[in-house]
């Protein structure tokens, strides 16, 4: 593992959900999964909803990081998030219902409904992973 | 010269008016504050949106994409956000007035709107108020916007309509609140910025996953999500300054008027103690 850290910040739209310095960092793009250390080559990708893992000296932090974009720079790593959470911070309850409602959604027909019905299940499935792990 | 008791009674009306002009400024105050908060937190998100979308732009050259380019309908919708309650100063009449005095034309316009101020008022002028969304106003989320966003781009897209604009006040500051109208589709990338774009963003070749295509498709959207949340925010803030305003003149008008009434009144009593006197002097003369 690198021992060079590089700036991150995730930003989300009503905060800014972290801001510090990681050595590593794991995320799931539309293209797959994807880990970033230090030095990375200039890339802007699409985020989809996953994990988000920041490593720092073997600590690992997790945060579940829905639909956003990744913009990685010479300097520093800068993710824009829709909505990102620490599992502690995760609603259990409404994730639950959540995913309910989507598989609810997913019998019904029309092809639109069962794109983002798809996009919702998995975004409930991610919370209520993180959140349970975490418990 | 009206009488003692008619003075009395309008200066009693105008203490009440008065102490409910400052309840409410009090009230706006507060809110202001929570709304300022929460503005400042969602800018950066915002702003970096914005410079994301740019550098896209400017370093992958001439990109087609069909949200660069204006559609054929030369409808324009228009998301026009004032707020629910009045009370507020200008604050809405301002920005009815951004449609009504401005150079697009009525026919054209298809109205999205947030808050019923500016609802009503838009209706009454004659204007297509296509779909309505000011409930939002009492507490804006970001999946309202989501909601918003996703409406006006599927107008866009199907073409219905050609452009898409947003009306709101700019929160600079507590007493400077700016109604604007802005562009949101097509994009326009700004040219201004390229000449101070820095040495190290020349160097550094961006690449892309998928495409930078397929990452504008994706960023555009979240860009017009993002800057209605930004704009909503802002807008509680600003209606909140201005009520603010507007009830500090109250109420310091209300004052002025019971400054005033208390010296009329002070006058009226002396006057008709100054009359009572020389008719009980004049009627003991009299006796004499």
């Amino acid at each position: 593992m690198s021992d060079k850290l590089f700036k991150v910040q995730v930003i989300c739209p009503d905060r800014i959900f972290f801001d510090g310095e990681c050595d590593m960092l794991e995320l799931r793009t539309t293209e797959g999964e994807i880990g970033i250390l230090a030095g990375h080559i200039p890339l802007t990708a699409v985020v989809a909803p996953g994990t988000l893992r920041i490593i720092n000296d073997g600590d690992i932090k997790k945060a579940a990081l829905n639909d956003g974009f990744i913009e990685i720079l010479p300097d520093k790593v800068v993710i824009l998030a829709e909505a990102c959470e620490w599992p502690d911070e995760i609603d259990l309850e409404r994730a639950k219902e959540a995913q309910i409602r989507a598989e609810n959604r997913l019998r019904s027909v029309e092809e639109i409904d069962i794109k983002r019905a798809e996009i919702a299940l998995t975004k409930a499935l991610l919370r209520i992973d993180l959140a349970e792990k975490k418990k | 010269m009206a009488s003692m008791r008619d003075i009395k009674r309008r200066k009693s009306s105008i203490q009440s008016t008065g102490q409910i002009t400052k309840a409410m400024k009090l009230v706006s105050t507060v809110k202001l504050q929570k709304a300022k908060g929460r503005a400042e937190e969602a800018k950066p998100y915002f702003l970096y949106l914005y410079e994301a979308i740019n550098s896209i732009l400017k370093k992958s050259g001439n990109l087609s994409h069909p949200m660069l380019s204006a559609g054929e309908s030369n409808k324009k919708a228009v998301i026009v956000i004032t707020s629910n309650r009045g009370l507020a100063g200008g604050y809405n009449a301002n920005i009815v007035k951004l449609l009504t005095k401005g150079e697009i034309h009525r026919e054209d316009v298809a109205v999205f709107s947030v808050g019923n101020k500016g609802r009503e008022a838009l209706s009454r002028a004659g204007y297509d108020i296509r779909k309505d969304y000011s409930y939002v106003m009492n507490e804006p989320s970001y999946s309202d916007a989501i909601d918003i966003g996703r409406e006006v781009m599927n107008a866009f897209s199907s073409g219905e309509v050609g452009e898409i604009y947003l009306a709101y006040t700019v929160f600079k500051n507590t007493v400077t609140h700016i109604p604007t109208l802005i562009k949101l589709l097509p994009f326009h990338a700004n040219e201004e910025d390229k000449t101070v774009e820095s040495e190290m963003d020349k160097l550094t070749l961006m690449n892309y996953e998928p495409g930078p295509e397929e990452v504008l498709d994706q960023i555009i959207p979240k860009y017009i999500n993002g800057i209605i949340y930004g704009a909503l925010i802002e807008a509680v803030a600003a209606e909140n300054g201005a009520r603010m305003q507007a009830m500090d003149n109250a109420t310091n008008n209300a004052e002025d008027m019971i400054a005033d009434l208390s010296l009329k009144y002070n006058r009226a009593r002396q006057s008709s103690i100054t009359q009572e006197l020389t008719e009980i002097v004049a009627g003991a003369s009299a006796i004499e």
